[in-house]
């Protein structure tokens, strides 16, 4: 209940800034634009690059644009305010408080990640539909397999993020680390370039990182690319960097915990 | 910088680049004194940057040529418009926090100062590590140089693109931040414009339609950052049809966008009240 409570006031918070949104989703979809065009080219001159046909990459462009804010790919969220709070020693008061502390930021990034989906998720693929041909799930199955990865997507997200921030429990300022993951996610995540297109070991070692966890795989469930028992594997492979990725959170606070000193004691 | 101390501010220059050199020195000093965080921020800086680029090289491991054009003549695209995006981002890109300047007050306390208002707005917290764009495009540029014919005529047109480059994200930058004048939190909006121009210009014209190669020559001049000029740079006529002669336009192209801009800044400023914050 208290976690619930959590993530709507994070919705709340959130849904204050409308015109941020539009400009959001202005932007996003100007990207998906530019997007759409050069991968039609690309598909053009080898029309199943990656095992991709050209409605294919274009769905994956406009879904991109979609989670890109939804999963926070650049880093921001709820781990924002936890790398704020350490630096300023705030987080002391969150430590006191009979909640775990993981758990609390985790209900506040979904929070913020509903409000993203429902905006800045749907008004871009909405513009995308209109304006270029789309695949559409193909089976309820896949579009079922797709709504239960994206709040996965977000859990593995929210947890590198969190180990993120929980560098300026050492560093004070974890700009510099954000910045790095950042750039790794938007690259590993199939974010620039569908992974299908990562040539031999590249491919394979982004196919198997966390990242790929928060764009390429909910967008090949949603292309139908995922079925039967591979889709519960990817699934599966979702929940479980989720699972480990948690844990660790868990084990970096704990050894923050025990490091930590506050102004005064 | 010694010297800069030692004299008497009456004999200082007023000159408003002076003024933009001073402030930009104080804020390189504040930010060399964190040199952990500096350096990883200006190697986070190159790898995403570089890892931006990797996203096109790895294109070309499905394809041989992208709207008809190989992956040297794309890198001399990437770098001319990466390396102009560098500059105006080094040395204005402070403009796009102009909405927060706003709702913290601070735009007040600027217009008290007898400097520029723009000058004091693009020089806040100037940053050295926005150098790791202009290294990375540079290096992108001059591996595709090769690929270029050289003449005299072609080195010219080669460094007045580089600075039309400039000029013209600068306009971008300063033009589409005014819209903050009006909606304080809409920031993210000048963002379609500079850094999707950025993005655009990366491609060859030729994977966009017609309609949109026309709008982005007469209406919102971005092609003139790096297509037509290095459609000279590379001897080839205008897949378009349209007339070579535009491939001499960008520094007018430029000089139109700044000029705008500046207009724009002016009506903004004008208009501006403040929050009372």
């Amino acid at each position: 209940m208290l976690h619930v409570a959590v993530a709507s006031r994070a919705f709340r918070r959130y849904s204050t800034y409308r015109a941020a949104t539009v400009a959001g989703v202005f932007t996003n979809s100007v990207f998906g634009v530019i997007y759409s065009f050069a991968y039609l080219a690309l598909w053009k001159a080898n029309p199943d690059a990656g095992g991709y046909d050209a409605v294919d990459a274009v769905t994956f462009v406009w879904l991109g644009q979609a989670l890109l804010m939804t999963v926070a790919l650049w880093g921001g969220g709820a781990t924002d305010d936890l790398a704020e709070r350490i630096r300023t020693g705030d987080v002391a008061i969150d430590l006191y408080r009979p909640v775990d502390l993981v758990g609390w930021y985790l209900a506040s990034d979904l929070g913020r990640a509903a409000y993203h989906f429902l905006t800045r998720g749907l008004a871009p693929t909405v513009v995308g539909l209109l304006l270029f041909d789309i695949a559409l799930p193909d089976s309820p199955v896949a579009a079922l397999g797709f709504a239960l990865s994206i709040p996965l997507a977000v859990v593995v997200s929210f947890a590198i993020r969190f180990l993120v921030a929980s560098t300026a429990f050492w560093l004070l300022d974890a700009s510099g680390p954000r910045i790095l993951t950042g750039a790794l996610a938007i690259f590993l995540s199939g974010m620039s370039l569908p992974l299908v297109l990562f040539p031999g070991w590249l491919g394979t070692l982004a196919e198997a990182l966390p990242f790929s966890a928060m764009i390429q795989v909910p967008n090949d469930i949603w292309l139908g690319r995922h079925t039967g028992l591979d889709l519960v594997g990817a699934l599966a492979f979702q929940a479980g960097w989720a699972i480990v990725l948690l844990l660790a959170c868990r084990l970096v606070l704990a050894l923050a915990t025990r490091k930590l000193v506050v102004q005064g004691g | 910088m010694a010297e800069t101390s030692t004299t008497p501010a009456s004999a200082r220059s007023w000159h408003p680049v002076a003024r933009y050199g001073d402030m930009a020195r104080l804020w390189v000093r504040a930010e060399l004194s964190y040199p952990a965080s500096f350096a990883m921020l200006v190697v986070g800086s190159m790898l995403i940057n570089a890892l931006d680029f990797a996203g096109i090289a790895i294109m070309f491991s499905s394809i041989d040529s992208l709207g008809g054009f190989g992956l040297r003549e794309i890198a001399l695209l990437y770098g001319a418009t990466g390396v102009g995006i560098g500059i105006a981002d080094t040395l204005i890109g402070s403009v796009e926090r102009i909405g927060e300047f706003i709702r913290t007050g601070r735009l007040d306390q600027m217009l008290t100062k007898p400097v520029p208002l723009l000058v004091q707005v693009c020089s806040d917290r100037f940053t050295l590590r926005r150098l790791g764009r202009i290294t990375q495009a540079g290096v992108v540029m001059a591996w595709a140089l090769p690929v270029v014919d050289w003449t005299p005529s072609r080195v010219l047109v080669a460094v007045l693109m580089v600075l039309s480059s400039s000029a013209l994200f600068f306009g971008l930058f300063v033009l589409f931040s005014c819209v903050q004048f009006w909606t304080s939190d809409a920031s993210e909006f000048a963002n379609a414009f500079t850094y999707g121009g950025n993005t655009l210009t990366q491609y060859p014209l030729t994977v966009f339609p017609r309609e949109l190669a026309i709008a982005l020559t007469v209406v919102l001049p971005i092609a003139f950052v790096n297509w037509y000029p290095c459609l000279y740079l590379l001897g080839r006529s205008d897949p378009f049809g349209f007339p070579a002669w535009l491939q001499f336009c960008s520094p007018l192209a430029a000089s139109v966008v700044v000029a705008a801009a500046l207009l724009v800044w002016r009506t903004g400023v004008r208009r501006y009240t403040s929050t009372g914050s």
